[in-house]
């Protein structure tokens, strides 16, 4: 009996001893992970002088346009990558397993290689020289246009022929860029969701008489929702905090909130206090994002080990 | 569901193509003959010479390794026993704790970077410091460790839990029962949360930007001032150079795996015979 109260004593005494293992990384985290934030939240709320002020939120409106274009940019990215991710992870996952498996690591591939030097490959595709105005050149694409254009210009005299399409420094070169470092992440989580899904349960489906249309729409897509929540934070977060590729590929016009923080972090316009405020609103944006986001689904984030 | 939709490969197919041709225009140039990324003037080594003696850039790679390998290793040694710890405690701890825990891993990577230096800065005007490579590597051991603990959290839990009891009963004490059972069966979980941390460590820029400082420099900053400053065809050696590095490593891997499986296989096989 007393044995028995002694062993139990000793289990709970080795399971808190245990749990003191966790205790410098408890430290850790508040050191740097709860104290920084904390500090942004402060910086955020005080003047440069030391005094609480809201003055850094009342300059937020001139910063609307910026807002605007980042969620509006980082929107059309994710919805892109959705449209595009979904049907390869479920072609993808219909392969089989030895194929998929080299399909995944190819995926996986161009991920691994520096994100600056993927950006930078498509600096070199769409500038005003670059290759792909040189192909469409090559194709005759620009004769064509000033061909039509110079017939129908009511002064041939003033008509100017092009001889590139502008690719680079626009909204679109920006879409572009998010698309191409970020598409793996949706694609990765929602086909590691559709494999999981019990095929007999697609069978029995088509069994009762279920068409593929059907079959889809009311069991292959609800079971993999939560990949696609997944997926979407996965893309929508880093595109809109970016500030590189909008560097790389938007030129000085398309500038996002992450230029802006930078800006007041490491640029030109050097004020900590307004760089905080923006990222604390940014902080917000994407804590509101995946708390709709979860609303959809079951909302457990297991993607991002991959 | 074996019919395969034609529309479905074809999308695959461009995907892949989407993905891979602007890498091998990169690779191609990187053996172009003049600075031109669009013309093709002939076969030459050039750009990889100079990047080997470009000064700048060999000193950002050794920081980049000693970095990525310092913190990586930190990082998995205080999140393995971090996960233990959390292992243990009653879910009401717990939850909380990796709530905070996962902070990093869903935070923007520039406002994890941007509060890191207000930290850094604030902390370095009392006490003393500047950023530098100090700084730069607790910024990596912060946002590694989550990895780590996510990777040998889900070990943890496929624990037989009558394995501790066999290992007491059998007389060991508790702290060996972490280092000689729970250590060795949870090794995967903890290599791969280093292989994780590793590489996220060598790919970072907008954490080290914000926490470097001015006198040192990574790889991803030397990167980004080249892509700022100049054109110049070194870009294009370091993107070959590397995507060389991780094709070979992927091989490798992938070959190992698939001679373990198959080892496995054939040892079911046989007991199975028997």
């Amino acid at each position: 009996m007393s044995s028995a109260v002694n062993e139990s004593l000793s289990a709970l005494s080795s399971r808190h001893r245990k749990q003191a293992f966790a205790y410098p990384y408890v430290l850790w985290m508040a050191l740097f992970v709860v104290i920084p934030i904390v500090l942004v939240a402060v910086y955020a709320f005080t003047s440069v002088g030391g005094g609480f002020t809201l003055s850094n939120f009342y300059n937020m409106p001139e910063y609307t346009a910026v807002f605007g274009r980042s969620l509006w940019l980082a929107f059309v990215a994710t919805v892109v990558c959705l449209i595009v991710g979904y049907p390869v992870a479920l072609a993808i996952s219909r392969t089989n397993p030895r194929t998929q498996r080299i399909l995944m690591l190819m995926l996986m591939l161009p991920m691994w290689i520096n994100f600056l030097l993927r950006t930078y490959a498509w600096m070199s595709l769409l500038e005003n020289t670059g290759l792909i105005n040189r192909a469409l050149g090559a194709l005759g694409v620009f004769d064509l246009i000033n061909s039509i254009g110079l017939a129908r210009s009511a002064s041939p005299s003033q008509y100017v022929p092009i001889d590139h399409f502008q690719l680079i420094n626009t909204g679109g070169a920006v879409v572009l860029g998010m698309v191409y470092n970020y598409l793996p992440f949706m694609i990765l989580p929602i086909h590691s969701v559709i494999i999981k899904i019990d095929h007999s349960v697609i069978e029995a489906a088509q069994d009762l008489g279920a068409s593929r249309g059907i079959v889809f729409r009311k069991v292959i897509f609800p079971l993999s929702i939560s990949g696609v929540i997944s997926g979407i934070t996965m893309v929508f977060v880093p595109s809109v905090s970016t500030f590189v590729i909008s560097k790389l590929l938007g030129g000085g016009t398309n500038m996002l909130l992450g230029d802006l923080i930078e800006m007041q972090f490491l640029g030109s316009a050097y004020n900590p206090h307004l760089g905080s405020a923006i990222s604390l609103i940014m902080m917000a944006i994407v804590i509101i994002c995946m708390g709709v986001m979860n609303k959809f689904g079951e909302g457990e984030e297991q993607a991002v080990v991959m | 569901m074996k019919k395969r939709p034609f529309g479905g490969s074809f999308l695959t197919a461009l995907t892949f193509i989407f993905l891979y041709l602007p890498i091998i225009v990169l690779i191609v140039f990187s053996f172009n003959s003049t600075k031109s990324r669009t013309v093709w003037s002939g076969f030459t080594l050039d750009w990889y010479r100079e990047l080997f003696s470009d000064s700048t850039f060999l000193s950002s790679l050794e920081i980049t390794l000693l970095v990525s390998v310092l913190a990586s290793f930190i990082a998995a040694v205080i999140g393995t026993f971090a996960a233990i710890g959390f292992f243990n405690m009653k879910k009401n701890w717990r939850s909380p704790l990796l709530a905070v825990n996962n902070i990093p891993v869903i935070n923007a990577d520039i406002i994890t970077g941007v509060s890191l230096s207000l930290l850094f800065v604030s902390a370095g005007a009392v006490l003393g410091f500047d950023l530098g490579f100090g700084t730069l590597l607790i910024a990596h051991i912060s946002f590694n460790i989550p990895y780590v603990i996510l990777s040998v959290m889900p070990k943890l839990y496929q624990l037989d839990r009558n394995l501790f009891e066999a290992a007491q009963d059998l007389g060991c004490t508790w702290f060996q029962t972490i280092y000689k059972v729970i250590i060795p069966e949870i090794m995967p979980g903890i290599i791969n949360g280093l292989l994780i941390a590793f590489t996220m460590s060598v790919d970072d820029f907008v954490i080290s930007y914000f926490t470097a400082g001015s006198s040192v420099q990574t790889m991803s900053m030397t990167i980004y001032s080249m892509t700022r400053r100049r054109i110049s065809p070194e870009i294009n050696a370091i993107s070959t150079l590397l995507f060389a590095v991780v094709l070979v490593l992927l091989i490798i891997v992938n070959i190992r795996e698939a001679r373990q499986e198959k080892a496995a296989e054939k040892k079911e096989k046989l007991l199975k015979g028997n």
